[in-house]
């Protein structure tokens, strides 16, 4: 049965013997032969001539990267911005839902974030390895810590009926003293039917905005715990930043559009 | 020299295919699907848009063929419904706007700028994946009873009205768009940091510089329609209100989002054609191309004019007039860049040494239909003929004339223009003029009636329509069977070509450009040495000396 | 280490992260603040004023913008320019359809 692979063609990538002449492009950066001797270290990618070209596309890769997940959330700001012009006191009562507590509380956990990432990429720069993994590591509590005050914000949510779509309850809006703890802080007035009605529209640009966002964390606290555990291996404190610090980019970006968040769905209109 | 064609092709009696190159420097399946080669990847996405486009066009046919009767004998309308829409989808997302650069483009961008590969050569797998997986979603949605929206899933039809698989076709929109996002960063990152020594902005082929135009439509545009997609998917599913009149949401929202991707995606289909028709103009009249910075120039203003315009298709919405108004002015803006290339293309031609190539030939249809087509958009964009025009056979005439005319006519240019490179073998000339021909013939006879049909009055995506619009109905299905064999052909021997065609050598067209000075099919590494870029872009001199001293050195003795 | 470094740009150190986070940290405070107090129509400038800073510090320090090469500052101008043409232009069509018909 040996043999049977190469017989159906799925052997695999097998390489027919290349005359040195022809394939080793002169253009490597150890020039002519491409033999034992790399004095080149083993991350530059053959297609690149050298680890600063290297370093440079990626950075810029991740730059437009992040340019498209912009785009990507201009679609929600721009339906944001419609809905809020027409229907600014539903926004307003729909805000008042939100706990600005927890919410400045999660913009202060993700600026933090913000902070020790930008301190992980220094300590990568600066080859100090076991300030990195302390970094990445407060940076990866910090974003779980984020995601956990959210799933408190949408459990209450969820509890209270404001979910777009399952059960949506109206009556927060229609009567607001059914609600002391909101009704406490903003004596809201009661909303006509309609105008209540489209607070359903502000609590699916809610979810659909922070969700989006928190999707956007997992992914980036997942790419985290890979990160950490790399770190300690030492795999970006001998040179090789470009990993750490594009992640960075991300992340930064990550926290730049919470900002946003925060400033448009939390603080409308609370006085 | 002949003066007939410049086709310069090796002694055939000797001539060898070269006996390293990236077709066969790794075999086994896994050695394609694990491939990092660009070229590789390129032939990948070859093999699978060939086969979408056979689907989508065995949709057109069914269309054609319903279309023949006045009523909807064929099939019920609910069937035609689907039918059209499964053939936009396909041939929009999963063909036209992959087309030049998931293949052409990736195959000659990183050759033409003297690069080894694109910078992020996994990423361009990726993409290729992200294809695939698309169009199986798109498979999956046809076979379990289509969906009958319409491409352009107008709210609140496509959210509240239909019960059919909108959300699978949504799925494959959005995966397949992520694709092009990717190829598009791919390209950016490649061309800005990748091009080789000497190799300046303005001495680069007009290919590349038009897909960097349409790279960053695709970057920036596509997110856009994919956070509609999104939305159009939880509307439908958890029923957010967000497109909902009765929960105070606006439909027409959706098709904001969805028109800013789709004007400009419009531009990603057909400026990578008109950086394939750049390349052989030049190469067929022997010439550089006329205002190489202005062709330049107008790539990049049709980008970014093109993000500017796209309300034009929501007229009769119900959006203000005053954003009609708006709309319709900078639309005459962004006719200006296209028609500026057509006339530099025009005198590119003038006083040129034209040969008839089939290349030359496609080319030339896409000079005549992009142009009748695009000035027929002139009529759409202003507002008060639209009123009259729209959701009529007029459009679809138009959008056919520019994409099917346009740019399917350059990508069969292309594919002419670089088969030999890519497979290095030449396939037969004769049969491929005729087959241009044939092309060219049945696409007017299809599509030209189709204006009249919409002056007159006939609706779009209508199963049936008036008896009195029977015979101009039945001529476009002549004509679409005319066109179905001139596709055909080229594939028939396209595909003869392979093994039986004769050997083209390094540079049978004798074209200027960097993928020309390596053999053919090019190593997996392309160039042997890197190449330095010392003379400007379509310097037929250089060229000319270039092959006068290789052939001093071939025959020193006989001086 | 005989590697090259991979870095066009300087390193920036702690101190400078250290001030932008207070500064940060300072702007939320002063967002909140600003939300309980009736400004009238001032109230979402301010809110989006002090929320762009903010978004600007993180892009030019934390993420080196300022640093950077002048083209990925243009690739970001060009993005954020686009993103202010799709919400401004939509949002136009959506304000003046309530100017009515001429």
């Amino acid at each position: 049965m040996r043999g049977w692979k190469a017989r159906i063609g799925i052997a695999g990538k097998k390489r027919r013997p290349v005359p040195n002449s022809q394939a080793t492009a002169n253009s490597g950066p150890d020039g002519g032969e491409h033999g034992e001797n790399h004095d080149h270290p083993s991350y530059l990618r053959h297609h690149f001539h050298s680890v600063e070209q290297q370093a440079d596309a990626a950075n810029f890769a991740m730059w437009i990267f992040l340019a498209t997940e912009a785009m990507f959330f201009g679609g929600l700001f721009t339906a944001y911005l419609v809905y809020r012009n027409w229907y600014f006191p539903a926004f307003v009562a729909g805000s008042h839902q939100l706990n600005v507590i927890w919410g400045t509380l999660n913009t202060v956990v993700l600026i933090l974030s913000s902070f020790t990432m930008a301190m992980g990429v220094w300590c990568a720069e600066t080859g100090r390895r076991r300030g990195l993994v302390l970094c990445l590591s407060l940076t990866f509590v910090l974003g779980i810590g984020f995601l956990g005050i959210k799933g408190i914000e949408y459990r209450e949510k969820i509890e209270k009926h404001h979910f777009p779509g399952l059960q949506y309850n109206l009556s927060s809006f229609l009567d607001p003293q059914s609600d002391p703890d909101v009704f406490k802080q903003y004596h809201d007035k009661p909303l006509s039917l309609d105008m209540a009605r489209h607070t359903e529209i502000y609590f699916s640009l809610y979810f659909a905005m922070t969700g989006m966002h928190a999707l956007h964390m997992i992914v980036g606290i997942g790419v985290l715990g890979f990160m950490i555990f790399r770190a300690r291996a030492g795999a970006y404190t001998s040179g090789h930043v470009t990993f750490v610090e594009n992640f960075g980019l991300y992340w930064h970006f990550v926290d730049i559009v919470w900002i946003y968040l925060f400033a448009l769905l939390y603080l409308i209109s609370r006085h | 020299m002949s003066t007939n064609t410049i086709v310069s092709l090796p002694d055939q009696s000797t001539a060898t295919l070269p006996k390293d190159n990236y077709l066969n420097r790794e075999y086994g399946l896994l050695s394609w699907l694990l491939t990092k080669d660009h070229k590789r990847i390129a032939i990948l996405y070859m093999v699978s848009l060939s086969f979408f486009f056979a689907i989508g066009g065995a949709m057109a046919g069914l269309i054609r063929l319903e279309l023949l009767t006045p009523q909807s004998s064929l099939m019920s309308s609910d069937t035609y419904n689907k039918v059209f829409t499964m053939h936009g989808v396909i041939m929009i997302f999963l063909f036209l706007v992959p087309s030049v650069p998931a293949t052409l483009g990736n195959f000659f961008i990183p050759m033409m700028i003297g690069a080894k590969d694109l910078a992020l050569p996994r990423i361009n797998l990726l993409s290729w994946y992200l294809y695939v997986l698309g169009g199986i979603l798109v498979l999956y949605t046809m076979i379990s009873g289509g969906v009958d929206t319409g491409w352009t899933f107008t709210t609140p039809l496509s959210t509240h009205y239909v019960n059919t698989n909108v959300i699978s076709t949504c799925m494959a929109v959005f995966i397949a768009g992520f694709s092009s996002i990717f190829t598009g960063l791919n390209f950016l990152v490649t061309i800005h940091k990748m091009r080789a020594p000497g190799m300046t902005w303005f001495r680069l082929p007009l290919f590349v510089w038009a897909h960097y135009a349409a790279s960053v439509q695709m970057v920036l545009a596509t997110p856009v329609v994919a956070i509609a997609i999104t939305l159009l998917m939880l509307e439908r599913t958890v029923g957010i209100g967000i497109f909902d009149p009765t929960k105070g949401g606006d439909p027409l929202l959706f098709q904001h989002l969805f028109w800013f991707y789709s004007h400009p995606a419009v531009y990603i289909m057909i400026l990578p054609g008109m950086g394939v028709i750049s390349e052989v103009i030049s190469t067929f009249s022997r010439k550089r191309v006329f205002g190489y910075k202005a062709v330049a120039f107008s790539s990049v203003a049709i980008a970014v004019f093109g993000f500017f315009v796209w309300a034009h298709h929501m007229f009769i919405m119900g959006i203000s007039n005053y954003a009609v108004l708006v709309f319709s002015l900078l639309s005459m803006l962004v006719a200006v860049p296209s028609a500026i290339k057509v006339f530099n293309w025009s005198f590119t031609l003038y006083k040129g040494s034209i040969t008839f190539e089939a290349p030359m030939l496609y080319a030339f249809g896409f000079l005549g239909l992009f142009t009748i087509g695009g000035m027929s958009g002139v009529f759409l964009g202003t507002a008060g003929t639209d009123i009259h025009l729209t959701e009529t056979y007029f459009i679809v005439a138009h959008f056919h004339f520019v994409m099917v005319g346009g740019m399917l006519m350059a990508f069969l240019a292309g594919i002419h223009f670089w088969w030999p490179k890519m497979t290095g073998r030449m396939y037969p000339a004769k049969l491929s003029q005729m087959a241009a021909v044939v092309t060219f013939i049945g696409f007017n006879l299809t599509f030209f009636p189709q204006f009249i049909l919409g002056m007159l009055g006939m609706p779009r995506r209508y199963a049936s329509y008036p008896p009195e619009f029977q015979a101009l109905n039945v001529l476009s299905t002549a004509g679409a069977s005319i066109l179905g064999i001139g596709y055909l052909l080229s594939v028939l021997y396209l595909l003869w070509s392979l093994k039986y065609g004769e050997v083209a050598g390094d540079n049978p067209w004798q074209a200027t450009g960097l993928e020309w000075q390596c053999q053919s099919p090019p190593l997996t590494e392309n160039f042997t040495e890197m190449p330095i870029m010392d003379h400007e872009a379509y310097d037929y001199a250089w060229l000319e000396s270039k092959n006068r001293d290789s052939r001093k050195e071939e025959a020193p003795s006989a001086e | 280490m005989s590697e090259p470094s991979e870095h066009a740009h300087p390193i920036v150190g702690p101190g400078v992260y250290l001030v932008i986070l207070f500064a940060l940290l300072v702007g939320t405070a002063l967002t909140v603040w600003a939300s309980f107090v009736d400004l009238g129509f001032w109230n979402p400038i301010i809110a989006l004023a002090i929320a762009t800073t903010k978004a600007a510090l993180v892009l030019l320090y934390f993420m080196h913008l300022k640093y950077s090469s002048k083209l990925t500052m243009l690739a970001i101008a060009g993005c954020a320019f686009l993103f202010l043409t799709l919400i401004s232009l939509t949002l136009a069509e959506y304000i003046s359809r309530a100017w009515g018909n001429w």
